[in-house]
């Protein structure tokens, strides 16, 4: 049967276009791939291969014609032992998206009408909101359970060697990870004890070794891989996102990337601009990733190893002041915690009080000067950046009718501005002052000491801020 | 490196390190590898021109890179290929999906955005993936599919396995930073990844010599003692010859590798280029003078392996694939709306 050959969208956004010559002849021998036409877009000017072979019987869609839209037909093809009676006959190569019987009822092959005019529209409202995903309290720790004073940076080792131990497929990377025990000493003692196959000393190559970390991950390996500070990793931050975060969905579910990307974050003490940035709101940002970020070292320990057997990439936000800090943890065997889950703090009536990571180091003195003043402060930490528990959050605020978010991370489209925005579009009624956030100042980190101390959130404003939202 | 460290090279009698290897003579194909080739190659092609005429009538939406002109790279190395050896590549990526022998009606449908695409029609034409296949995509940032090739190596060492990682691409993106960065580790520590460097003459629209200080691109390893080797990428008996001597490197521990696959590709670099800057005469030339498929078809018939009309059966065969593939691309419902929020995490 004869075959049609139709206008072609030749670029991605293209309606119509002009046929401007015809470089083969009515009768003329064509062969797959040889150019037969050459036509106008809307942004150059393309040539036409045919696709199969044949004689060109007829030319329908003179030279010359302009606003000839996608899918009409512009010439037939005979195939093998026809003739020009037989043209009439001819069959479209397929028929145009209008015509198409093909697919959903609504949606045809239109591809690009499907984007202005999604078959899913329909269903819009019923979809428009993600799932709702509950995620278990923390474990209960049983009476009487020892608790042992411990660094953070001493949680985090025990996290990752337990895993380790219990893992095969669980190994690290970075740079100083084995020889050098760790540029801030949270891999001590891993290479003695694992050896040099599992605890990998990479070069100074950030892009190179997250994507290296992320290769191995869609094999179904575990990497831990340290970012010796997560400005670094800023170097790798396409790898993390591009092929880390969306594998999965690009993959409908088929591959994934098992993998931590750990490592100090935010303002460490006058390192300078490049070595002072929060980069929770950046990674907040992604869906594909998990995001946490522990200030204390129970949570710390609890949520490296919640993070390691995660199935998904997640973004472990550590702090280097925080490092040294001690805090009770549970002598347990296995102290794992849940990651979405906010913890509360400190209960109160008053107002809320919401912040992670260094960010409860201000939150947590203002708690106690408040408390000398008369003000119950419910002390949310947050530990987990994404997925967000609003409903902690918002649970709270219904009680306490005021809010207050604390971060180190610039202002604009932080943390914070998302909870205030989420708060307000959920619990509005319950709002009896406006919600404040308190970020770092929108400027570079300064080097001078008192500049440094200015661009970052201090416990006065803290104090301030809760002092205003509760009208005292 | 502590000298206790240093492994004995494995091929050598006299303890002096196996001198790096050169490239090999074409492969002898015998009747059964010819047909297998050409089978191979002509799924392909035929495949890419569907796919092409498709994005023309607007069933394919969004950029579309087809193969056309490369298909005796991916054809020859995949004949050189064990079970469990992994590919990975960027976005030109349809050709090595049905070289891995992912379904064609799979990779079609997903280039149409259909539910029973490979991707759910939630990846689209430059990213399918297959674990059961060993096919890790389909990457669409160039570059980027060469550190995380090098990470599929990684896990082959650290496994202690014997299979290597193909890592293509093209003349473009290897001018990216992370390519040597990668290049430096992979030979640092001796991973099996073999560097398939698909030299088809132009990075998009720039040529290779108006975008690259060093144009032979096999000796794009040389500072971190990575061999390379230049090979014909329009004979698919050279590929393969290239192909079994760097999987061999990459066995028996010698570490990367790098092939240097001179081809060409015929269509634009994607279906909205018009391909102005290179002459038409050259486009000509190399496919009346170096087609891949033409070549072993002259040699199947010349050789007296097969007639004309024992290829067109094959012809017809391939082509009843691609219009079964073409048909069930267009038929298939798009995706459940639902599934817009499945994937994000496990």
């Amino acid at each position: 049967m004869p075959i049609e050959i139709l206008m072609p969208a030749l670029s991605p956004t293209m309606e119509e276009g002009n046929v401007s010559k015809w470089l083969k002849n009515e009768g003329d021998k064509v062969a797959a791939g040889d150019v037969i036409a050459e036509i106008e877009t809307d942004k150059a000017t393309m040539e036409v291969e045919a696709v199969d072979e044949g004689v060109l019987g007829k030319i329908l869609i003179e030279a010359g014609t302009e606003g000839v839209k996608v899918n009409t037909p512009i010439a037939v093809l005979l195939e093998e032992g026809e003739s020009a009676g037989d043209i009439d006959t001819a069959k479209k190569t397929s028929a145009p998206a209008e015509e198409k019987p093909a697919a959903t009822d609504d949606s045809g092959g239109k591809a690009r009408e499907a984007r202005d005019e999604p078959s899913a529209d329909k269903d819009a409202t019923k979809v428009a909101a993600a799932p709702k995903v509950d995620v278990a309290a923390d474990p209960d720790i049983p009476e009487g359970t020892e608790m042992v004073s411990t660094t953070v940076r001493e949680a985090l080792r025990d996290a990752m060697a337990e895993e380790m131990r219990r893992d095969e497929d669980v190994f690290v990377m970075g740079e100083e990870v084995a020889e050098y025990q760790g540029a801030y000493k949270i891999t001590q003692g891993l290479l003695q004890e694992f050896g040099a196959r599992r605890v990998v000393d990479t070069p100074i190559t950030e892009h190179g070794f997250a994507g290296v970390g992320v290769g191995a991950a869609m094999t179904g390996l575990k990497p831990i891989v340290e970012f010796m500070t997560f400005n670094f990793a800023m170097q790798a931050i396409d790898q993390i996102i591009n092929s880390a975060a969306k594998t999965l969905y690009m993959s409908g579910g088929q591959m994934g990337a098992p993998i931590v990307f750990r490592g100090p974050n935010g303002a460490a003490a006058r390192v300078g601009a490049q070595h002072s940035q929060d980069y929770a709101a950046w990674y907040g940002h992604i869906p594909g990733l998990k995001v946490v970020a522990p200030y204390t070292a129970a949570d710390a320990k609890g949520l490296l190893k919640a993070a390691i057997r995660d199935p998904n990439p997640v973004i472990f936000l550590e702090n280097e002041i925080l490092y040294g800090q001690h805090f009770d943890v549970p002598k347990l065997d296995d102290f794992v915690l849940p990651i979405g889950k906010a913890r509360i703090h400190k209960p109160g009536k008053d107002v809320t009080l919401v912040s992670w990571s260094i960010g409860m180091t201000y939150a947590v003195k203002a708690e106690a000067e408040l408390r000398d003043m008369g003000i119950d402060v419910e002390l949310i930490d947050l530990r987990t950046i994404r997925p967000l528990d609003l409903d902690t959050i918002i649970a709270s605020v219904k009680k306490t009718n005021r809010l207050v978010v604390v971060e180190e991370g610039f202002p604009q489209s932080s943390v914070g501005d998302f909870i205030a925005n989420q708060v307000s579009q959920r619990a509005f009624d319950h709002l009896d002052a406006p919600v404040i956030t308190i970020a770092g100042k929108d400027v570079p980190m300064p080097y001078a000491a008192n500049l440094e101390k200015l661009a970052l959130p201090n416990v006065g404003e803290v104090v301030d801020a809760v002092k205003a939202v509760t009208y005292r | 490196m502590a000298a206790a460290a240093k492994k004995a090279p494995t091929k050598s009698k006299t303890g002096a390190k196996p001198s790096a290897p050169t490239t090999p003579k074409p492969s002898e194909f015998s009747k059964e590898q010819e047909l297998e080739a050409y089978r191979g190659m002509l799924l392909i092609r035929r495949f890419e021109e569907k796919a092409g005429q498709l994005y023309g009538m607007g069933f394919i939406g969004g950029f579309c890179h087809l193969y056309i002109g490369q298909e005796a790279v991916v054809t020859g190395m995949k004949m050189a290929l064990v079970d469990g050896d992994q590919m990975i590549t960027a976005y030109r990526d349809h050709g090595h999906m049905l070289a891995m022998d992912l379904s064609p009606r799979g990779v079609m449908a997903e280039l149409t955005g259909r539910r029973s695409g490979l991707s759910h029609g939630k990846g689209g034409s430059m990213h399918m993936f297959s674990k059961e296949k060993h096919f890790y995509g389909g990457h669409g940032i160039v570059g980027a599919q060469v550190s995380l090739g090098t990470g599929l190596a990684f896990a082959n060492r650290y496994r202690g396995n014997k299979n290597v990682s193909l890592t293509y691409f093209g003349d473009g993106a290897a001018n990216q930073g992370q390519v040597y960065e990668s290049f430096n580790m992979a030979s640092l520590w001796k991973l099996p990844v073999i560097y398939i460097i698909e030299n088809n003459r132009y990075a998009m629209g720039t040529s290779v010599s108006r975008s690259s200080a060093e144009t032979d691109f096999s000796h794009r390893g040389a500072s971190f003692k990575i061999p390379g080797m230049q090979v014909d990428g329009m004979d698919v008996r050279a590929v393969k010859a290239a192909g079994e001597v760097a999987t061999e490197w990459c066995r028996s521990g010698e570490g990367p590798i790098i092939l240097e696959m001179q081809t060409y590709r015929y269509r634009g670099h994607s279906m909205s280029d018009p391909a102005k800057y290179r002459s038409k005469d050259e486009v000509q030339k190399m496919r009346s003078e170096h087609d891949p498929i033409e070549q072993v078809k002259a040699r199947l018939i010349s050789k007296k392996w097969a007639t004309e009309d024992e290829l067109k059966a094959i012809d017809k065969e391939v082509r009843d694939v691609v219009a079964d593939a073409a048909d069930f691309a267009q038929t298939d419902p798009e995706p459940d709306a639902s599934e817009l929020w499945t994937d994000i995490t496990h």
